[in-house]
This record gives structure tokens, C-alpha cells and sequence, in this order.
């Protein structure tokens, strides 16, 4: 688990390893203010959407999961794109609705990140790795809060760059995205080299 | 520079260079970068985006007038997600080796940000002949960095193109040493970058200007 936990951070970071959600990575991580919240919203987005998933995954879609309701002869597993963008879409509304009313101030502080994650392709991806690595539920619960845990890590380490280096002078033509693509992908290189830790 | 081209033809050609969807539109990276390490990987990619970036804008624009304005998303999501699916299940069912290289990434076509960008900002208002050329157009201008990353990736870091050789390795008495680093998630962020570069000082009016206090907030309401 332990390990696991860890990959999810490090060395299988979604968004510098598998380049999981970079539009929302590259075009929000201009300032560390709003960066922080969009990590936050991250985090606990994944925390929810990939357990459930699983669950959709283990007692309705893959091969034999209907045996419970007598028909072990389906797999629906190829429904598990449409189910799986439907879940997070309907996990994200009713986040919202829930912040807005128990937590205005957290509400007020993700609000406009909320709907941006619907389409966030980490999300997704993080539960098509689920279903395609076989966790079970608990190793899902430890993946989809290690993976958001990773990618907020990721934007506000970039966003803190950034923020210093829009600073300084560069060449005209790599101002921006050219530069913010660079320093990823130095990162990217940081991040990888904790996938040589063992464990056990 | 002067794109003198007949008009039909420009929503095909222009996003390719002048107005690329991932370059300029930071759009659809999400998944273009992970399957770059080779050639073959790149083509196949580029080829399903296309094909559901076409006919999800065709089918969109076909009936655009009957899509109530409050769940156009969710209608949209369930379209794009439908072709991916007959796209994923074609890919399974022919080229087992290659849907098993490309992993979960056919799979996050559904939430590439060009397919749903392009059904929202055009084939929402546009007939569906200017919209099939549209979801063509971005999706070979999508297609260009996706197959120019992919091949520099597999030339430099394995000395081959489609897997046929053409740099002669070291290890079989040729001269080639290949660059392991190019195989490696990194190189794909340093050649975007500098692809970037590339394109912005060729074309200098698409260079960013100097952040000022409100971008962040922009950003964030975008």
C-alpha cells in the first residue's frame, strides 16, 4: 500500500509522467493562489470518483459482475468510458451543490474549479488506470488520493516557478507556454527519479 | 506570410499552422504527449482523433437546432463518448498490439479538450459541412505536433522510424548511440516547448504578452 501510495505521487504522477490533465495544468498554473485551490478540488474529486468507480466497475460492468443479479453471462465493460464520464460529472454536481450548502467558504474558495474538473482528462484517466491495473476497492481509495495528492503537487510546484520566472527576461517566442512546457519538463525529470525508491 | 488559398479549403488547412489547436489553443495535450514515444503510436493516435473529431462536429451540427441549450454538455459528452467507444472496440477487435500500447489514452479521447472545444465553439453554430471540414482541420493540425514529437522521439531515442531502422545502432556495428532520455516522459514536455518556440518565432503575433495583475483570475474563470 505503502508503495503504491507513494508511485501514485511520484514516479506515476498523472500529470508529469502520463501528461494527464495539462490543459488545466498549463492554462491555470499562471498564478499559485488559484493554482492551490484548483489542487485542493483535485485532490478531493479523485478521493471520491475513483472508489466509486470501482465499485461501478466490480459489481455492474466487467466480466461475470451481474452474477448477483443471475445474468454472469454479460460483460459490460466496454461501457466503462460513458459510465465512468457519467459518474464524474455526477459527482462533481453533487459536490457542488453540497459544498454550496454545508461549506459556503470552501464552496466560495473551488466553486470555479468544480466544473473545469468535469472534462480534467487526470480524473478520467486515473479511473480507466483503476480499471485497467485491477486495484481493488481499498487500493482504489489509496490510488485516487494518491494521484490527486500527486497532481496538486505538480501545479503548485509549476505555478510557484512561474510566477518567478515570468520575471525575468527570455527569448520573445518562449515566454509563456514555450517555457512553462520546459520547466514540466524538468520536473517531470525530479519526479521520476523517486521511482528507483524500493520498498520491503 | 499570405495563405492564398480557396476559401473551402481554409478551415481544413488553417488550423494546422497558423492556428493550431495545441500550439496556440493550449488544447488536447492532455493525452497527445504519452503515446509519442514512437511513430506508429503517433499515427494511430492522431488517426482515431481525427475520426471521432469529424464526425462527432458532423453529427453535432447535424442536430444542433434540437439540443436544448442546458444540457448541450451532457449530450455532447455522450456522443463524443460513443465514438470513442466504437473507435476503442475497432482498435481491440484489428490492431490488438497497438490498442494494448496505447493503454487507457484512446479511451481519454472523450475528454480531450479539442473534440469538446471544437463541437461547442463551432459545430454548435455551423452547418454541418463547414463542421466536418472543421473537426478535419483541427484534427490534422492536432495530428502535425502529435506525428512531428513522435518521430523525432523515435529517430533520436531509438534510431528508427515505423520501426524500420534507420540509424545503424552501436550495438549492431553501426554508429548510433540511442538517446534513452527520448524514450523518457520528459523529452516529449522539451520538444512541445521548443516546437512552441519554433512556431511563435516564425509567427510573432502569437507570442504571449506580459502578464499582468488580473491574468490569473482570467484564467481561472476561462
Amino acid at each position: 500500500m505503502t508503495e503504491l501510495f507513494l508511485r501514485s505521487i511520484f514516479s506515476d504522477n498523472l500529470a508529469l509522467a502520463y501528461f494527464l490533465g495539462m490543459c488545466t495544468f498549463l492554462a491555470v498554473s499562471r498564478r499559485f493562489e488559484v493554482a492551490f485551490g484548483l489542487g485542493l478540488a483535485m485532490i478531493v474529486v479523485e478521493t471520491i470518483t475513483v472508489p466509486i468507480n470501482n465499485l461501478i466497475y466490480r459489481w455492474l460492468l466487467r466480466d461475470g459482475a451481474l452474477a448477483w443479479a443471475g445474468r454472469s453471462d454479460l460483460d459490460l465493460s466496454f461501457l466503462m468510458l460513458i459510465a465512468a464520464i457519467g459518474v464524474i460529472a455526477a459527482t462533481v454536481q453533487i459536490l457542488e451543490m453540497v459544498l454550496d450548502r454545508f461549506f459556503p467558504r470552501l464552496y466560495r474558495a473551488l466553486g470555479i474549479f468544480l466544473p473545469l474538473i468535469t472534462v480534467n482528462c487526470a480524473i478520467f484517466g486515473a479511473s480507466l488506470f483503476m480499471v485497467e491495473r485491477r486495484y481493488d476497492f481499498a487500493e482504489s481509495v489509496v490510488y485516487g488520493f494518491g494521484s490527486g495528492l500527486g497532481w496538486a503537487l505538480a501545479i503548485w510546484a509549476l505555478a510557484a516557478l512561474r510566477e518567478r520566472i515570468d520575471e525575468s527576461r527570455v527569448p520573445k517566442g518562449l515566454r509563456g507556454l514555450g517555457l512553462a512546457f520546459t520547466l514540466t519538463g524538468f520536473m517531470s525529470m525530479g519526479f521520476a527519479v523517486f521511482g528507483g525508491l524500493k520498498f520491503g | 506570410m499570405n495563405w492564398r488559398l480557396k476559401s473551402g479549403f481554409k478551415p481544413v488547412i488553417e488550423p494546422i499552422l497558423v492556428n493550431n489547436p495545441v500550439t496556440l489553443q493550449v488544447l488536447g495535450i492532455c493525452s497527445a504527449l504519452a503515446v509519442t514515444t514512437s511513430l506508429a503510436t503517433s499515427l494511430v493516435m492522431s488517426a482515431a482523433l481525427i475520426c471521432v473529431l469529424t464526425l462527432s462536429n458532423g453529427i453535432i451540427s447535424v442536430i444542433r437546432e434540437h439540443i436544448p441549450k442546458s444540457i448541450r454538455l451532457i449530450v455532447q459528452i455522450t456522443i463524443i463518448a460513443s465514438l470513442v467507444i466504437v473507435v476503442d472496440q475497432l482498435l481491440q477487435a484489428y490492431l490488438f498490439d497497438m490498442s494494448k500500447r496505447l493503454s487507457v489514452f484512446v479511451g481519454l479521447i472523450v475528454t480531450n479538450c479539442i473534440v469538446l472545444g471544437r463541437a461547442e465553439a463551432f459545430a454548435m453554430k455551423n452547418a454541418p459541412g463547414a463542421s466536418l471540414l472543421d473537426g478535419l482541420g483541427n484534427g490534422l493540425g492536432y495530428a502535425f505536433i502529435l506525428v512531428t514529437i513522435g518521430a523525432v522521439r523515435e529517430l533520436l531515442g531509438n534510431g528508427t522510424l515505423l520501426g524500420a531502422s534507420v540509424f545503424v545502432r552501436a550495438d549492431d556495428g553501426g554508429w548510433f548511440t540511442p538517446l534513452g532520455l527520448l524514450a523518457l516522459p520528459p523529452s516529449a514536455f522539451f520538444l512541445l516547448g521548443l516546437l512552441v518556440w519554433a512556431v511563435r518565432t516564425i509567427r510573432p503575433e502569437q507570442v504571449e504578452p506580459v502578464l499582468t495583475e488580473n491574468d490569473g483570475n482570467e484564467a481561472a474563470r476561462r
